[in-house]
């Protein structure tokens, strides 16, 4: 491809050809519709389009005809497997291999299958367009306007639907004047650090050296994070282009894809999306005849939490152990081989082709003042919807919670939402109606992080989420600095004390100390976010960890160790089965009489439980 | 000795490895990806043999072998089945999970390969599947919204297919 126009070009005659299918039958390919056998579905609707000599896709030589297309993910995990009809936008939900026909039968008769629609929960209502269910109308998909829509393996749909308009655009411009839009529509790191990408980029323009390197970060580490997966299995090519922008705009003539080793769709759609890219002189040398040459290589990462923290990223990209070094030099001055680096995360660069093709002035009317644009975020935990979504800046939490997931199960309550991870905090009821953005959240002790927010019921004891998390920054600490290594440890042996009943109050201020020692003092954001959880959980459910250590008792009736079993000596038959399988003995009585339980010796396995044929044995908090 | 001659086979193979990579040490984590893929872990003999070819000392690469979870200096079962423990899956009840499979394929937190070699169990801090918690990963495939029953009938169904294998 020589001229800068050329791909304006190929995107007009790519769309007359996707303007050949009178029908297209979108498949979920995301890895959790392909964990539930969409491929199969898919395979099976393709095989039965050919049979009947229906089906079309961009490659084929054909009038006209009815694709069937494996997609990104639809966000809407938990219903899947999900098939969509477009343009009807109809919205199949929780399909199996057997529908196959039939959905192809009705599709090729332009009928509907009525029974695979989503009904909403409670309500019984039946939507035949996806956007006018609930967890899609109250979202703006911008970054994500491709998941779902588009093949991501073909390189030619995503130039169809606009893709690298963006990246033909900028040759025109000077680097400058890239890193100036973005730095104007105020881009802010999606990884959870909120720094403004175009300055970044424009720290590292003003480098003087030969080399200089992109980053993508796509080691999404957080659990209960998925967003990042989303966008490189579903849109691959977003990302690349992003990181081709920020390669121009800085100087940087190659690029590095950091991807978790979890993530291995998400490799292989990337492989496939560079390679394709490659074919068609998007990277590699002359880009676009533009004299400019870029390319990008994919590290896979081996499993280790701390990579996610820029210098580390680095230093594992170089073949080394992934442990962070002190700053300055940022890595904008010294990074990757020592040379002057960009390192965004994915979703920050999934942003680029937008504000490039669109300005920065249309990129400022989303979301907040300070935070324009869209976040991603993987909604999990207690509630009703989970799955991928994507909302202005600014959206309230309640928002979130109540219109597009649906609320708790069960008619629970909702107690907190845990939100950026390890490194993030925890929001109450009284937050609900907060806007969510950078600020907002780091006010709050909270942080958007990578955008995970797990959502937690009544049910849930919230010193055990504490020290959930705290166990999990304790294992992932790299042990490079001593208050991240020891502190993270103290911190954990004594949110185990808390939780197994041995906690007494002066721990509760020793763990704040620590907890500060280790803010303060550790070399990286691991160790300096890590008792987030801790700090927040004390700040707004300090009760609750009050009535573990003072009146030894659990208010979620969660933690094991304050469970009390009894048995009820009204509806005891005296039969002592119950006796017959405790492991420790700890159950005595006569025959026919009621039994009792020794709490000394009991160890709560709950064997008794499931043994009495009565339900006369109760467990009490 | 078949043995012998399994051994020389593999050593070629770390050395198509190794060149493949050029011999480069910024590629090591690669390299032992690629060489544990083989093995299925990385032998003691082949760390000290990958330094000597990329020219770097044997403590530097045990120092990344060593530091980064997916890599075992012991040998893993065909089968790694991982166990997501991120938040999602544990407040759906992935504990649950843990204690049904140690049970069922007689592992302990210490002991997390069966001595047939046919299972690795661990534990994971998030595979990305939250939508679908609590989920596992077998190998690369992964399965969501699993069970104690549901994740004991695929392991069973690997078992049959494993014995079928073996009977022909």
């Amino acid at each position: 491809m020589n001229s800068n126009h050329s791909i304006t070009d190929l995107a007009m005659s790519y769309k007359r050809k996707i303007d050949r299918e009178k029908m297209r039958i979108l498949v979920c390919a995301g890895t959790g519709c392909v964990s539930s056998g969409s491929l199969k579905i898919y395979e099976a609707m393709k095989k039965l389009l050919i049979e009947k000599d229906l089906y079309i896709d961009i490659d084929l030589n054909k009038e006209e005809g009815i694709n069937v297309s494996p997609s990104g993910c639809h966000g809407f995990c938990e219903m899947g497997p999900i098939v969509m009809i477009m343009p009807q936008k109809y919205f199949y939900v929780k399909v199996k291999v057997e529908d196959a026909e039939e959905i192809v039968e009705k599709a090729s008769r332009g009928e509907i299958v009525e029974r695979l629609l989503y009904k909403e929960p409670g309500k019984g209502l039946i939507h035949f367009s996806y956007e006018n269910i609930p967890f899609y109308s109250k979202q703006k998909r911008v970054v994500l306007e491709n998941c779902g829509k588009i093949n991501p393996e073909n390189i030619k749909e995503y130039i169809a639907n606009g893709g690298y308009s963006a990246l033909s655009k900028i040759f025109e411009l000077s680097p400058e004047e890239i890193c100036q839009e973005v730095i104007t529509a105020k881009l802010r790191g999606r990884g959870g650090g909120g720094f403004p990408a175009g300055e970044k980029w424009f720290q590292v323009y003003n480098q003087k050296s030969d080399i200089k390197y992109v980053v993508c970060n796509g080691d999404e580490g957080d659990p209960g994070a998925f967003m990042d997966r989303s966008i490189m299995e579903g849109d691959p090519h977003r990302v690349i282009e992003g990181m081709i922008i920020a390669g121009y705009a800085s100087g940087a003539r190659q690029g590095y894809i950091y991807v978790r080793a979890e993530y291995p769709l998400a490799v292989k759609r990337l492989k496939t999306a560079i390679m394709q890219a490659r074919d068609f002189g998007i990277l590699g040398t002359d880009i676009l005849g533009s004299n400019f040459n870029f390319d990008i290589k994919i590290n896979k990462g081996a499993g280790a939490f701390v990579c996610g923290e820029g210098s580390a990223l680095t230093s594992s990209i170089e073949g080394n152990r992934g442990m962070p070094r002190t700053r300055p030099p940022r890595t904008s001055e010294k990074g990757l081989f020592g040379k002057p680096t960009v390192l965004n995360n994915v979703e920050t660069f999934a942003n680029v082709p937008l504000i490039i093709l669109n300005g920065a002035h249309w990129y400022l009317k989303l979301g907040t003042e300070n935070s324009p644009g869209t976040k991603a975020f993987a909604l999990t935990g207690n509630i009703n919807n989970t799955g991928l979504i994507e909302v202005p800046m600014g959206t309230t939490l309640r928002e979130i919670i109540y219109d597009i997931g649906g609320g708790i199960p069960e008619n629970k309550s909702f107690k907190a939402v845990q939100i950026g991870g390890p490194s993030g905090g925890c929001l109450t009821p009284e937050h609900l109606d907060t806007p969510l953005d950078f600020d907002s959240l780091d006010n709050l002790g909270a942080m958007i992080g990578s955008g995970g927010m797990v959502v937690l019921d009544e049910k849930t004891c919230m010193v055990e989420v504490a020290r959930f998390f705290m166990n999990f920054t304790q294992k992932e600490s790299c042990g490079k600095c001593v208050p991240c290594r020891e502190g993270t440890k103290v911190m954990l042996n004594i949110m185990e004390k808390i939780v197994k009943g041995q906690g007494t109050i002066e721990d509760i201020s020793l763990l704040e100390e620590v907890a500060e020692v280790v803010k303060r003092g550790s070399l990286c954001g691991l160790g300096k976010t890590a008792p987030n959880p801790v700090l927040t959980t004390l700040q707004y459910f300090r009760d609750e960890y009050m009535a573990h250590v003072k009146y030894h008792m659990c208010p979620a009736g969660q933690c094991e160790a304050f469970k009390k079993y009894r048995i009820e000596d009204s509806a005891c038959k005296g039969c002592g089965k119950c006796a017959k399988v405790c492991p420790t003995g700890a159950i005595s009585g006569e025959l026919k009489k009621a039994f009792m339980i020794n709490t000394e010796s009991c160890i709560k396995c709950g064997a008794c439980v499931t043994a009495c044929p009565f339900n006369a044995i109760k467990e009490e908090a | 000795m078949s043995d012998i001659k399994s051994l020389n086979r593999n050593f070629l193979k770390v050395n198509e490895i190794i060149e493949a990579h050029h011999s480069d040490p910024s590629e090591l984590i690669s390299i032992l990806q690629e060489v544990q893929e083989e093995y299925r872990y990385l032998p003691e003999e082949i760390l000290n043999y990958i330094a000597m070819a990329v020219h770097i000392s044997p403590s530097k690469v045990f120092g990344v072998a060593t530091f980064y979870e997916n890599f075992s200096l012991a040998p893993k079962g065909k089968y790694i089945i991982r166990i997501c423990d991120g938040t999602a899956c544990h407040v759906r009840k992935s504990t649950e999970l843990i204690v049904a499979l140690r049970k069922k394929l007689g592992l302990t937190e210490n002991k997390d390969t069966t001595d047939d070699l046919l299972f690795t169990l661990q534990t994971v801090s998030c595979i990305g599947a939250c939508g679908l918690a609590p989920a596992i990963m077998i190998n690369e495939e992964v399965h969501g919204k699993v069970t104690p029953e549901k994740a004991e009938m695929i392991l069973e169904e690997i078992i049959k297919r494993e014995r079928v294998n073996n009977e022909q």
